[in-house]
């Protein structure tokens, strides 16, 4: 096997299931229960302080 | 919960979203990847041009055409890339190769045909016809919606200082020789002048086409660069041969 | 100012004169001489007024308008950024009727400067670079204080981002006219004006950066990010596909550092990506932050924006090279970039639907808030247009559609729909806000906007749809003999009612521009229009009771 396939077929697989994987982990990662109450609090602190520097 | 410190120092997207150098590095390292990996092997890749018999840097003329091409926005609506279709290489000619834009800094492909393609429009009509096309469109084409460029007749062309042209080109990549640049400003007007002696800008510049383009011998315009520039555009590769195209069958990964 | 810095000023603006002047003599061509002039001239207007401005008095409340403490957010380059917006964006979109109505009738160019090779690239610019650009520069200006809960770091060099912005504009806009341009479209700008460019953009990274850094929030709100994205991928882009080398120092010409190929998917690299981080990026920051602010509720989900973001950055920058399908670049990079750009839909979607569901249990707005129904059509078409740049990138459907007027309508389907709405609404939630008044001058005329801007996108994709098919179907149709039906010249003919329509449709939208123009206009007067409030059926609780009998003692008068 040349090096281009030895290579190809490393993507075609566990490169591909590795990447696979990570991407489900990272599409995950927001989701954990930890995450919520800083979610929340990051989502509504654009509605404190509606004074506009007044 | 634990001790508030340690626990904001573990947790991962937490950490990066208050901290603003790790955001920028992570947004940076996310936006470089795809161009990394795609722009890349171009350079190096050697499939990417495979070089063809004919292909040569423009001769000063030609480039001083081309510059006008680009600074009226020709490129606009006129493309400079024939796709490998059967209607597109019966309409325009055969279908443009990579190494047929290897000196065009910058390739003029276009992007879109609001007029018909031009790659390989050279030889296609006479010099009197652009010459008319150019200065009135409508009356060649009635239905043409392009502008008149009348005005490029009258311009005298500002010849500048072409060796500093090509130096700049040489810079970049483009083959000119110490001759070829040195003889520069010469090999311009000889081009369209037939009443001064070229040279050897026809073995230097295979293919270039010497005569007065705008029917004008007495001045040098930008309609003859112009001219010189559309008269060549798509001339150097002989399709005539199979050759372009067997070198072509030849490579692997396009 | 104290005497030592205005003459210190006076001087240092008198050496800019001078040294434009000198390049302006010196120059290679007209066209560098005409942009060395308007600097020097720049530079005698700032002599006058640092001269005029020599008032120990009124220190740090001159021209440039620096903020008085720390007590309020610094929004004057704001105002100035959103006046800007409405400015650019009027004649941005005046260039584009104009170009559209010389493709109907050709006898409108005016050799040479205003023929439609030199506007076309004035058109696009000043739609993207100053329109866009300048609503980009005021709206992060305005999200990135008050979600960090402080001033803008770095006052001065706001300011000097802000009128740096204008002269690049300036010299982009001007040069295109001139004729001096690289011809890569969407970075036409010669070298010196991308230089000056660069410098203002690091500047800007240095005020953004600068205010995140120093914010009283533990957060970085999701708007930051994008605005952030959009801010270091545009300096990647620029510095990369500009890359150029002069032919004379005192020459505005220059020839790209790459050709042919490389220097093809380079440019769509950046082109494609001018929309994907200038265009998208940016204005999506518009909406995480707008939206929730004029719905009043906060983003539908935080966790789907963290991952619309990751996955919209890392994608959009591998789509670039479905802009030269079957041309000679190699399949393997041409298969890559339509893989990338069908995947983009999902990121794409993800942040419509984010923005969309923000409004969840607030749907009645949309019928009697016109600024929120502006924001629902904003990503409405944003959408549209999002799912038609995927299909569009499929190889089979680009063979047909590459080089038509279809990817002109889908362009302005994302341009006028989303980017252009978008704004509008923003720049309708921000100028009461900015310059202390109520409301807008009339609620009614945004009302109007709406469906003017809607009614000329339906006209204008619309039109476009049918050309780009058109043509593309006029150009590969043979007949049965085995010919080419139709000549080239044919499928221009055909194009003319399109091009009418069109043209039908962009004056639609310009008209509610002016409109809008108008109401900020009156707004900034101080004045508000009377008219009947923007609701559902009149209701007057006085009249909502049974009749009672009248009482018969009452008698006849």
């Amino acid at each position: 096997m040349s090096f281009y396939e030895t290579l190809r077929h490393f993507a075609d697989s566990y490169a591909l299931v590795g990447m696979l994987i990570l991407f489900v982990v990272l599409c995950a990662w927001p989701f954990r229960p930890g995450a919520k109450q800083r979610n929340h609090e990051a989502a509504t602190l654009i509605f404190e302080g509606q004074d506009d520097g007044e | 919960m634990t001790d508030p410190v340690v626990e904001e120092t573990v947790k991962g997207h937490k950490r990066l979203e208050r901290n603003i150098t790790l955001l920028a590095i992570g947004t940076f390292v996310t936006v470089a990847i795809g161009g990394l990996v795609q722009i890349t092997p171009l350079f190096y890749l050697e499939n990417t041009i495979e070089e063809v018999e004919g292909v040569r840097p423009y001769s000063p003329l030609e480039q001083a055409g081309r510059d006008i091409y680009i600074r009226e926005g020709c490129y606009v609506c006129h493309s400079q890339m024939v796709r490998p279709f059967r209607d597109e290489v019966e309409r325009y000619g055969p279908y443009s190769l990579a190494a047929e834009s290897m000196y065009d800094h910058p390739f003029q492909w276009g992007s879109k045909r609001t007029g018909p393609d031009l790659a390989r429009v050279g030889g296609r009509y006479s010099d009197e016809w652009h010459v008319q096309h150019l200065e009135d469109p409508q009356s060649v084409v009635p239905e043409s919606v392009m502008p008149q460029y009348g005005f490029l007749k009258e311009t005298e062309l500002d010849i500048g200082d072409p060796a500093a042209t090509l130096t700049a080109l040489r810079r970049v990549g483009v083959p000119y020789s110490d001759e070829d640049i040195e003889k520069a400003e010469a090999d311009m007007l000889a081009q369209a002048n037939p009443e001064l002696d070229p040279g050897d800008l026809a073995e230097r510049y295979p293919k270039t086409q010497i005569r007065d383009f705008d029917g004008n011998p007495a001045k040098l315009t930008e309609m003859d660069a112009l001219i010189a520039y559309l008269q060549m555009l798509g001339t150097l590769v002989d399709f005539e041969s199979a050759a372009p195209y067997e070198e072509l069958a030849e490579e692997k990964g396009r | 100012m104290q005497a030592e810095t205005a003459l210190g000023r006076v001087g240092l603006w008198f050496l800019v004169m001078l040294v434009a002047m000198a390049a302006a003599l010196g120059a290679a061509d007209s066209g560098f001489a005409a942009h060395a002039w308007i600097i020097a001239a720049l530079g005698f207007v700032m002599i006058w007024m640092s001269a005029s401005r020599f008032d120990p008095m009124g220190k740090a409340q001159g021209f440039f308008k620096m903020p008085d403490g720390p007590s309020r957010y610094d929004d004057d380059p704001i105002r100035w950024g959103v006046i800007a917006t409405m400015f650019w964006g009027l004649a941005g979109l005046l260039a584009g009727v104009f170009i559209a109505a010389q493709l109907a009738f050709p006898q409108l160019n005016i050799e040479p400067w205003f023929n439609f090779g030199r506007v076309r690239p004035l058109h696009t610019s000043a739609v993207i670079f100053a329109f866009g650009g300048n609503a980009l520069l005021a709206t992060s200006f305005y999200v990135v204080q008050r979600t960090c809960r402080t001033q803008l770091a770095f006052p001065t060099l706001a300011r000097f981002v802000f009128w740096g912005y204008q002269l690049f504009i300036v010299l982009a806009a001007t040069g295109y006219l001139l004729g001096i341009t690289q011809s890569k479209e969407y970075a036409e700008p010669e070298w010196y004006v991308d230089l000056w460019l660069t410098i203002v953009w690091v500047a800007y990274f240095i005020v953004f950066v600068g205010t995140l850094a120093k914010r009283k929030e533990p957060h970085i709100y999701v708007a930051n990010w994008f605005y952030l994205a959009f801010i270091v991928t545009v300096a990647m882009l620029h510095i990369v596909n500009n890359l150029a080398m002069p032919v004379s120092l005192l020459g505005a010409k220059s020839y790209s550092a790459f050709a042919g190929v490389q220097d093809a998917l380079t440019q769509w690299w950046y082109g494609h990506n001018a929309v994907g981080f200038f265009l998208t990026a940016g204005f999506l920051a518009m909406m995480y932050y707008f939206v929730p602010k004029q719905a009043e509720r906060p983003v539908y989900s935080y966790r789907l924006s963290i991952i619309h973001f990751w996955s919209l950055i890392f994608l959009y920058i591998w789509a670039g090279p479905h802009h030269l399908h079957y041309t000679a670049l190699p399949d393997w990079a041409q298969t890559l970039g339509m893989v990338f750009s069908i995947m983009l839909w999902m990121p794409s979607w993800g942040g419509m639907i984010n923005g969309l569901m923000t409004l969840n249990g607030a749907w009645d707005k949309v019928r009697t808030d016109p600024i929120i129904r502006m924001m629902v059509m904003a990503l409405a078409f944003y959408g549209m247009s999002t799912f038609e740049g995927p299909m569009l990138s499929i190889k089979s459907v680009n063979s047909l559609s590459h080089y038509t007027d279809w990817t002109i309508g889908h362009v302005h389907s994302g341009a006028l729909g989303w980017n252009g709405l978008i704004t509008f609404a923003c720049v309708y939630f921000l100028v009461p806000r900015l310059w202390k008044r109520e409301r807008m001058y009339s609620l009614r005329m945004i009302n109007w906007h709406f469906w003017l801007a809607t009614i000329g996108i339906v006209f204008y994709a619309a039109s476009m749809w049918v050309a780009g098919i058109m043509q593309g179907l006029m150009w590969r149709e043979y007949g049965p003999d085995g010919y080419l039906v139709w000549s080239f010249a044919d499928s221009v003919s055909a194009m003319f009612p399109m091009y009418v329509i069109r043209a039908v449709g962009g004056l639609l939208y310009l008209s509610g521009a002016i409109i809008m123009s108008y109401n900020i206009w009156m707004t900034l007067a101080g004045k508000q229009r009377e008219e009947a409030p923007l609701k559902d059926a009149a209701y007057d609780p006085e009249k909502d009771r049974p009749i009672v009998t009248q009482p018969s003692a009452v008698p006849a008068e």
